[in-house]
């Protein structure tokens, strides 16, 4: 393989410390650092802004915040959880622990990994800039659509621009990690035999690179009918609103995938090691992650049943739409199957990994019921689909993200984090979680839109009893961030296997992880899902 | 579900809801369906919730049923099968099964509601920024529906009426019993017109038509919403649908045929200030007052100030100019020239000519719009 190679370039054994360290950082642990801690950052910063929505919500009539104020911070929201916080926080994890689980000494551009950490914050920072322009911040929800965002003041320039690095941020991470895993898995490290989790990254990284450049298309589409006099979505020039639909939910949907599908691989390691077991069919899960990816571009209008399409193309998209439940279901089953006669314990990376699957599983039917073009006409726009993508991003891809921190915490800091911390975390998490968004299902039902500052009166009880649990759940998240601060330095010392049934490669690693890992690359034995049977070699320092 | 029950005090209950909140039932489910479609609709989504709750009941009850008997601390031993191809088939062909019984029911109501042949009646709906209209094609009139909500009572200073932010000025009024089409658009950004007891939520999309149909079962007044992000006031664009018997409606529209024939301006006539300014008025609050607001000072940043604007206070017809045919630098002003009457649009400048600081004591009459329009049209 490749790695032969690569092991002969001499290891440099130092590293550079304070500030240089990080800004220059090209080793795989720091950067994965760095977009971990990057990606929670946002992940208050937009928390405080939902909060300020759910604030706004609390009672009908206009308390805080004016309309366009309120639109801007919806949309702010949704981009700055989507872009800064899920996604970098995934390609955090892919950082960090891709090559401790495939054996290789380190991501395959060390330097270009450097670049698409550090292309985010300006990103941000030009997005959170835009509250602070004349116009404000963009203010046509995260979907930005036309011609409403050709509308807007220039912080929607800013989000274009941001938008646009973003991207090119994202296509490098993929990049990166789609060329780690084909060239520098370790010998022995087949690709039927990999970890799920470099699986799924390896799905959604395949899925980044294949449209991030068409949302930069949409919005760049966007930017020249605002001031080159282009009419792409103006029908007095031509042109149509709609297209600006069609492009961005061929990026949108994928987009659902490429935050579902980490945490679909972070589950399947999650479940067999607190288990005790392997996981069931993982040739089939292999299958299914696949195929989802596939399907996952041909679905995208499910989004627009009520634009007006024809009636076979609402067909279409409607069949296509519900034959995605069926690969879902099977992964479903797969982890309850694993579950299955095995000898459980549940520790708090376990009941977030269970918290998933149960809350995932409600977004998904609701997703089913939603991909019923007919029942869709009522829902769609309104607050059924909030419930429904928080279901699916905050249960799904947030709860499996602090499964995976709880789970990896001791090797990549060498200390346990406080247990007790972690399951009252998970306990309040889940039912906060649910006290904010089970009653959006009822309010979307009985009519309420989203996207609105100020609510008929017979939304108010729903409304209130989701704006206490948000504030409760935003309350939740402190918890973990004392716990991992604490952990940090006070946390008891992790032994070099804290899990009884972690059996992939990273746990053959002493702990914490060394700095310089597989700088030689170890002959591997590998069962399927990274099982390592047997290890022989493998330098590291 | 009482919420002074959830907080227990009592100084939380005042907090939390006024009587007429309290009034209310908090409902959990689609609205009472009115219309054919709406109860297809209805009777679709609790099959599904029926299908997916089941679904749903039986994955927990697997997995608890796991989580209490194969756990470590109950002295559960690990199996450590790991595939089995009969059962990946069966839960593969399983669901599969479920789908097709779902996508039949399904299909047929997609079909249904796309059916829009056989109407009896046509109505134009046409989206404006925060707004709806309603034209009335087999008869020639058409009127705006504006949100009838006092800003006082958004604001809170005043109580808020039991159809808080679902009442307007004019309703749109239907037959019960004939099949309506409805043929919708919008003016400047995409809207969606959703009444949920009619079952219809349909996009309006500028510079094209879509359609769509519905047929009331009974009288009564059905209340909806704008459901698509269409900018600062899309929470204050309501719909209310009037159904009235055949013979009421009749009436209505016998009445509205003669209102239609007697309000028309004639363009001709040469107005006095006075009556400019008070027509104006009125103009300037159905239309300008979103985003110039009420005192003319506008919102710094995205909307300019009248009061005291060089455009307002200067030349007429750079005035005209940018009502009429909307601004070039800012596309949220848009061409008023497209959905208000010269005799509006002259009212609304000598109003603002003539209001809060501004004292041009200058008037614009019909005429002179009229021939601001051929002059942009030659």
């Amino acid at each position: 393989m490749a790695i032969a190679g690569l092991a002969a370039v001499p290891q440099q054994s130092h590293r550079p410390h304070g500030w240089r360290r990080w800004l220059f950082a090209t080793n795989h642990k720091d950067i994965g650092s760095l977009y971990l801690w990057f990606a929670f950052c946002m992940f208050l910063v937009g928390g405080v802004l939902a909060l300020c929505i759910r604030a706004e919500l609390f009672r009908p009539g206009l308390q805080f915040f004016q309309p366009e104020l309120f639109n801007q911070l919806t949309t702010l929201h949704g981009l700055i959880m989507v872009f800064g916080a899920i996604m970098p926080a995934f390609t955090g994890l892919a950082n960090w622990m891709l090559p401790l689980m495939i054996g290789a000494p380190d991501m395959a551009f060390a330097r270009m990994n450097n670049w698409s950490f550090w292309l985010l914050p300006p990103a941000m920072a030009l997005l959170l800039l835009s509250f602070v322009v004349p116009g404000g911040a963009a203010a046509a929800g995260w979907t930005l659509y036309a011609p409403l965002s050709v509308q807007l003041g220039m912080g929607m320039d800013l989000t274009i621009f941001a938008i646009h690095i973003l991207g090119v941020s994202s296509i490098m991470g993929a990049i990166n990690i789609v060329v780690t895993i084909i060239n520098l898995r370790a010998p022995g490290m087949g690709m039927m035999k990999m970890p799920m989790f470099a699986w799924a990254s390896l799905i959604t990284a395949y899925l980044i690179i294949a449209v991030m450049p068409v949302l930069a298309g949409a919005v760049t589409m966007v930017l020249t009918d605002r001031h080159f006099g282009t009419h792409f979505f103006n029908a007095a020039g031509g042109g149509d609103p709609i297209l600006y639909q069609h492009v961005f939910w061929f990026f949108g949907h994928p987009e659902v995938y490429i935050m579902a599908l980490p945490a679909f691989g972070i589950v399947s390691q999650v479940i067999p090691t607190f288990a005790r077991k392997p996981l069931f069919g993982y040739t089939s899960m292999v299958y299914a992650t696949s195929s989802i990816g596939v399907l996952s571009f041909m679905v995208w209008a499910h989004h627009m049943f009520v634009t007006g399409m024809p009636a076979t193309a609402q067909l279409f998209f409607m069949y296509a739409t519900m034959l995605i439940a069926v690969p879902t279901g099977v992964k479903v089953f797969n982890w309850i199957a694993t579950m299955w006669e095995g000898s459980m314990s549940f520790e708090t990376p376990m009941l977030f990994a269970i918290g998933f699957i149960l809350l995932f599983t409600i977004g998904g039917l609701s997703g089913v019921t939603l991909s019923v073009a007919a029942v869709d006409v009522q829902l769609h726009g309104s607050y059924y689909v909030v419930a429904h993508f928080h279901y699916v991003l905050v249960a799904g891809a947030l709860f499996s993200l602090f499964s995976a921190v709880y789970y990896w915490f001791p090797k990549m800091t060498g200390r346990m984090y406080v247990e007790r911390l972690g399951q009252l975390h998970f306990w309040w998490s889940l039912l906060w979680f649910n006290v904010t968004f089970f009653p959006m299902h009822f309010l979307g039902l009985a009519g309420m839109p989203r996207r609105i500052p100020d609510y008929a009166l017979q939304f108010t009880q729903f409304n209130q009893i989701a704006s206490v649990g948000a504030f409760m759940f935003g309350l939740g998240q402190l918890i973990f961030l004392v716990n991992i601060l604490y952990s940090l330095s006070h946390g008891k010392t992790a032994a070099q296997q804290p899990w009884e049934g972690g059996n992939t490669l990273e746990w053959r690693l002493p702990t914490p992880a060394p700095y310089h890992s597989f700088s030689e690359a170890p002959q591997l034995d590998v069962a399927e899902n990274g099982v390592v049977v047997a290890m022989q070699g493998g330098k590291h320092g | 579900m009482s919420c002074r029950y959830m907080l227990g005090s009592t100084a939380a209950s005042s907090l939390f809801a006024s009587t007429a909140i309290q009034a209310q039932v908090a409902a959990i489910n689609l609205q009472a369906p009115a219309t054919s479609l709406a109860r297809l609709e209805y009777d679709l989504h609790s099959m599904l919730l029926l299908v997916t709750g089941g679904i749903f009941l039986l994955v927990l009850a697997v997995m608890l049923y796991a989580i209490v008997r194969h756990r470590k601390s109950a002295g559960h031993a690990a199996k450590l099968f790991h595939e089995n191809t009969t059962v990946e088939i069966i839960w593969t062909i399983i669901p599969l099964l479920i789908l097709l019984l779902i996508a039949w029911p399904a299909t047929q109501a997609v079909l249904n509601q796309k059916s829009t042949r056989g109407e009896e009646l046509t109505i134009k709906i046409t989206g404006y920024q925060w707004k709806w209209r309603y034209d009335y094609l087999d008869d020639n009139f058409g009127f705006m529906s504006h949100l009838a909500t006092p800003a006082a009572a958004i604001a809170g200073t005043v109580a808020k009426p039991v159809n808080y932010l679902l009442e307007v000025d004019e309703p749109l009024v239907v037959p019960t019993g004939r099949k309506v089409r409805l043929l919708l658009t919008a003016n400047d950004v995409i809207h969606s017109w959703w009444v949920p007891q009619l079952g219809i939520k349909q996009d309006a999309i500028p510079g094209f038509l879509r359609d769509a149909w519905f047929m009331v079962d009974r009288p009564g007044i059905y209340r909806g919403q704008c459901s698509e992000l269409c900018g600062k006031d899309h929470g204050f664009m309501p719909i209310v649908v009037d159904a009235r018997s055949p013979e009421d409606y009749e009436h209505w529209r016998a009445a509205r045929l003669k209102q239609a024939a007697a309000s028309a301006d004639d363009p001709a006539r040469v107005w006095t200030l006075a009556a400019l300014r008070e027509r104006g008025e009125k103009v300037y609050g159905q239309n300008c007052i979103p985003c110039h607001q009420a005192n003319g000072k506008g919102i710094p940043g995205s909307f300019p100030a009248l009061d005291g604007s060089p455009v307002v206070n200067g030349d007429k017809a750079g005035h005209i100019n940018i009502v009429l045919n909307g601004s070039q630098k800012n596309p949220a002003m848009q061409a008023w020239g497209k959905q208000l009457s010269d005799t509006d649009i002259a009212a609304v400048i000598s109003y603002e000519r003539n209001a809060w600081g501004n004292h041009t004591g200058q008037l614009v009459q019909p005429a002179e719009i009229r021939a601001a329009r051929t002059g942009a049209a030659s």
